[in-house]
Formats: C-alpha cells, structure tokens, sequence
C-alpha cells in the first residue's frame, strides 16, 4: 500500500535540455512510497527523458533528484538503486534468462547460493522456471518482456522504472499483464514509475497519474480524480473523451455563475473555480454526464437538441448533439436494456446538466 | 536458361580454382618444368621442409601476423567503441583518416614509415614489421566492429549500467560478448593481411626479420622453383582448414 507521508522520490524543479530544446521543462514531483505512479502523456512529451533523469542517465540542467531522501542529481546509474524495465527489453543476448536475471546480484556481489535462490525465486514469480537455460532469442515477446521485469526486480531496488514495457505486445497480452504487473506491484510494496502513451492503460493500473505535456506536469493525482477534476484543457481532453465549450460570463451569484457557450447555450456553473475578474472560461463536460431523455427533465441546466448521429456502441450509444443554439456535444448513454427508450438520428431530445459536471479547465 | 547458367558457374568457377588445380598438381609432378607430367613425387615436400631459412621466414610471418591481429583487435575495438560512444568535435574527420591506410598504395606506406623510423631512430626489425601491418591492419577490424555497434541496442549498455556495472565492466561483460563475431572476422582479415604482406615488409624489415612472402619472392626471381608449388598447396589445405574451423566455431557457438 502506498505511504501516504513519506517521499520515494523527490523532483525540485527539474529542467533538461538538448540544445535549443526544452525536453523536460521545470518539473516538480513526488513519488510516494510504494505507489504505483504513471507518467502520461502523447509521444515526445518528455516522459522517457524524465524517466532516464530518475535512472541517472541524463544529467539535468537546473533542479535536484531525492531518492528516499538522498540527492542523488549527480549519481551514475549503477550507484542509484533503481532499475528499469526498458522499452526494448534490452536483454543480454549472449546470457541465458538465468544469467540475464542474475547479472545485477553478479554486479553486486551477491554469493553463488543466494543469488541462486533468488534467481529462482524471481522466475517463479513471473512463471518462468522452466525456460531458465534457454537464450534470449529462444523465448516468445511475452516471456522477453518477464524476464526483463525479473532481472530488474530481483535486485530489490528502491524503485522500478518502467518505459512503456508492454507496447510491444500484441492487445490481448498486453491487457494479461498490465493486472499482472499491478498486482505484482501492490505483492512487492516497490515503488513503481510507469511511462505510458495510453489513457486506458494509465487508469487501469495506476494509484496516481502525472499528465505530462510539452515536458511539464499538467496535473497530479489519482486516475478518478483527473478524470472527473481535470485542470488544464489537456488534461480533461487527454483522459477519456470530453466536451470542451469555450465560454463568457455573463453572470456571478455567490456560488453559481451563469455562462454563454460558443453557439449561445447558457449554463449554469459552479463559481469555486473561476477567479474573480475572469471573463472568459474554457469548460470540460464529459459525454456521459449529459442526461438525455425524450421528456422534460427537472435539473439545473435543461436545453433542447437535436440527435446529429447515433452509433451503437454494444454497452453503450454515442450520440451527437446539437442543441437548439447550435452548440455541437457529444454524449454517451448506456443500452442498460433492450426496451429502453431508444434514441435514433433525428430525434429532438431534452438534455440536463449539474452544474458540478461542468468543469472550469481555463479562466482568463 | 538453365544449362546456360550451369555452364556460366562451371566457367566461373574453373577460372576461379582452375589455376589452383594445377599448382596442387605440380606440387607432386617429378618434372621440374610445370608442363610436363612425369610422374608422382613427395620430393619438393621434402626439400621445402628441408629448407631452413623457407621455415624460419615461416616462423617470422606466423609470429608477425599474429601480433599484428592481437594488436589490430585491441587498437580497432578500442578506437571504434570511442568513436561509437563519445562524440567528439572532429569524429568524422578522425573516421575518414582511420580508413586512409587500407586504400593508400602500400608503396607509398611502405616509404613514409621507413622515412619515420629513420626520423625517430627506431632500428628495423620485427617491432618495425608489426607496427607497419598494424597501421593498415586495424581499419579493417575498426570497421567491422564499428558495424557491429552500429546495429547494437543503445539499451543494452544502460542496461548492465542500471544493473550495476561500472563502464568498464558493462563493456567487458556485455558490449565485447556482442562484438565477438565482428571482432574475430576482424582479427582473421588483420591475420591475413599480415601473412601475405609484401611491400611494406620489404621496406620496414631487417635480415633477421624475413618475411615467407619476401623469402618466396627472393627465391622466385631466381627461377619459379617446385618447391613453391608445394609451399602454396600447404598454405592453401592451411586457409581450408583454418574456414572449415571458424565455420564449426560459429555453429558451436549458436
Ligand atoms: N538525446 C537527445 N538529443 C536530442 N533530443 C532528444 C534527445 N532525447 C530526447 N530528445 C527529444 O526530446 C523530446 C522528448 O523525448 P522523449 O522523452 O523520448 O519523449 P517521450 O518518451 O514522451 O515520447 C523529443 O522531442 C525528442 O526528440
Ligand atoms: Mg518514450
């Protein structure tokens, strides 16, 4: 379980660049211990950079690394206590599995007996016992991507890096292992640092998410809370699908204000996000927070629209909505039975909205 | 088409051995003149092994060539991993000079490292024989090995890094393993080179130093001599012998 308190690693205002190029950009973060934190974010954002920082790799060019306390800004890989999972497997090719899992206890010195119990231990764990003598080239995708991951935690790091270690596998096996290494992560109590491009992937599996865009961190927290609580319009358009409405305002009330959307629909929102003084806001409304029905509906915000496009999703419908202003949204509702109402292209529907459900992601 | 194409490959391939053939031949023919055929002889064998400064030029390539490749590996696998490894302001510059020895006349080698030697007052001998196989040796392996690292996994040595390994152990303990087809091709092209070297040699060599080409070429002036013929067919059962081994060492190590 992750400790709430105590800091595995500490990222103080981070910065590398390669040239002209800012590839990670004034990063602040911490690791918890024990948790299992996912770096996400579109390719070339800086998340394998940010990751080869933490293994020591690249040095940075302003800020400090803390892991469990120590700084260790300036340390060479093989003194930090932290292995990686590379994206390549980056397997020995000339060492058996067994040889290849039992490279780093060799590095550390490890006696012949210990380390063979641990290199037996370790293949077990990943189910692997009995392709120990076989060479690299001898094993399936899968199995290259276990030993990795066994050669990297029989050295019972500090923490475990991992580069989107299951991109090479094919969807199906991919899916196996991504609860496979969740529940091997929560098994071990080793703090976990995963790089992924993949929303889904990222919401399965971590306790926390770090949405990174253009080598900064947009938003910290765990998968639900990004998900309903997006603070940036990247974040809210990245996890999930999301609607986002530009706005201006027209109206303040204690706790509420009233928007105009592009289009003109006016909107009822909750005012705790929005700084006094704004005047124009971007909001972030997810599909399925829209109520539909084919009756009036009693809510805060109610509008009449249009249903532009209907597809059948098995579990779920998506709809395209275009309001009675004009204003183009998308909403999902669930096929929850079969003699449901059913809604068709064409159809005039009621709509409502919480305003809760309509988050403030941008205020000027 | 297709007795068109047997019978271009038995024509290349005549061309190729056909010569071959017949100096194996002469080698056991009683005639001292190469065109006749008067009968099976072991008595060029005989002379040849009787031959005492034939065997000891042997000796001398034998030893030369082996040096050349051990010091050919380490200078080319050193300088082609620095070049691979480190970016250095005049790299592609430093690549360019490196492959100059192996296209530059030897003749002109041959007179610029006498010219050296002469310059620093080192004595001619084996020293000067090896350094001069050396300098247009290593290339070859410096780009087989520089090959090889090209198609390498950057991962790899971050891996034995992230392991645990210092630098140079993750060189040793994994990067060199990776090479090792590239560096043996490289060592047996640096051996070969050496073995049948002979303008270099013959500028940078002293008395004692003699070289088996410089000795054949010495002897073939003269006169084409028998006893060459069964030189040439030792050295060629050497070289089957010596592929057939490397070929079961890459099976075995697969
Ligand atoms: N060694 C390097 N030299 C120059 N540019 C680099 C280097 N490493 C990464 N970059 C650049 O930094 C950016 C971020 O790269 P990376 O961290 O690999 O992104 P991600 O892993 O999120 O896809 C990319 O635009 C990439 O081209
Ligand atoms: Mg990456």
């Amino acid at each position: 379980m992750p400790d709430p308190v105590r800091p595995m690693i500490e990222i103080r205002g981070v910065t590398k660049r390669f040239g002209a190029f800012t590839a990670v950009d004034d990063v602040s973060l911490v690791v918890r211990a024990g948790e299992f934190l996912t770096l996400l974010g579109p390719s070339g954002c800086g998340k394998t950079t940010l990751l080869r920082l933490l293994a020591g790799f690249e040095t940075p060019d302003a800020g400090a690394i803390l892991l469990d306390g120590e700084d260790v800004t300036h340390l060479p890989p093989y003194r930090r206590n932290v292995n990686q999972v590379f994206q390549s497997y980056a397997l020995f090719p000339h060492l058996s599995v067994r040889d290849n899992v039992g490279f780093g206890l060799r590095m550390q010195g490890v006696p012949a007996a210990a380390a063979a119990a641990r290199i037996r231990d370790a293949l077990a764990m990943v189910s692997l016992a009995e392709q120990s003598g076989k060479l690299p080239h001898q094993l399936s995708g899968g199995q290259r991507q276990r030993v990795a991951l066994a050669r990297a935690v029989v050295c019972r790091p500090k923490v475990l890096l991992l580069d989107e270690p299951l991109s090479a596998l094919d969807a199906k096996l991919r899916h196996g292992m991504q609860l496979e290494l969740k529940h091997l992560q929560r098994k071990l109590g080793i703090t976990f640092v995963f790089v992924t491009h993949d929303q889904a992937e990222a919401l399965t599996m971590s306790d926390r998410i770090a949405v990174i865009n253009r080598g900064k961190v947009e938003q910290v927290g765990p998968a639900a809370e990004i998900y309903h609580r997006p603070r940036t319009p990247f974040a809210a358009d990245f996890i999930g699908q999301a609607n986002l409405l530009s706005a201006t305002i027209v109206g303040r009330n204690g706790t509420t204000a009233r928007v105009r959307a592009a289009g003109g629909l006016e909107l009822t929102v909750a005012a705790a996000g929005l700084p006094a003084g704004a005047s124009t806001a971007l909001l972030s409304v997810r599909p399925e927070k829209i109520h539909i029905s084919k009756h009036r509906i009693e809510a805060e915000n109610v509008f009449a629209a249009r249903i532009e496009e209907e597809i059948f999703q098995g579990a779920t419908d998506q709809l395209t909505l275009v309001t009675d202003q004009g204003t183009r949204l998308h909403a999902l509702v669930a096929n929850e039975s079969a003699i449901q109402e059913a809604f068709h292209e064409g159809d005039r529907v009621h709509c409502g909205l919480h305003p809760d459900d309509l988050i403030i992601v941008q205020a000027e | 088409m297709d007795w068109f194409l047997r019978g271009w490959t038995a024509l290349v391939f005549l061309f190729l051995y056909g010569p071959v053939l017949v100096l194996v031949a002469c080698s056991f023919n009683a005639s001292r003149l190469n065109v006749v055929w008067e009968g099976f002889t072991l008595d060029w064998y005989q002379k040849l092994l009787a031959n005492a400064p034939l065997l000891r030029a042997a000796k001398n390539s034998l030893l030369i060539a082996t040096a050349t490749a051990i010091l050919s590996v380490l200078l080319g696998t050193a300088g082609a991993w620095l070049l691979h490894r480190y970016r250095y302001r005049c790299s592609q510059l430093i690549r360019t000079i490196v492959a100059i020895p192996m296209v530059m006349p030897e003749i002109l080698m041959g007179i610029s490292l006498l010219i050296l030697f002469a310059t620093i007052g080192l004595k001619l001998g084996f020293t000067t024989v090896i350094i001069g196989h050396v300098t247009f040796s290593f290339p070859f392996v410096l780009i087989a090995v520089q090959v090889r690292l090209h198609g390498l996994d950057p991962a790899l040595e971050e891996a034995a890094l992230d392991l645990g390994a210092t630098p140079l152990r993750a060189f040793w303990l994994v990067i060199v393993p990776c090479l090792k087809p590239a560096i043996i091709a490289g060592a047996l092209m640096a051996f070969t080179l050496s073995m049948d070297e002979l303008i270099v040699t013959f500028f940078t060599r002293s008395a004692s130093a003699e070289t088996l080409p410089v000795q054949v070429y010495g002897m073939a002036r003269v006169g084409l001599n028998p006893m060459l013929n069964a030189l040439s067919t030792l050295f060629i059962l050497a070289t089957v012998a010596f592929v057939l081994f490397s070929e079961y060492l890459r099976k075995l190590s697969r």
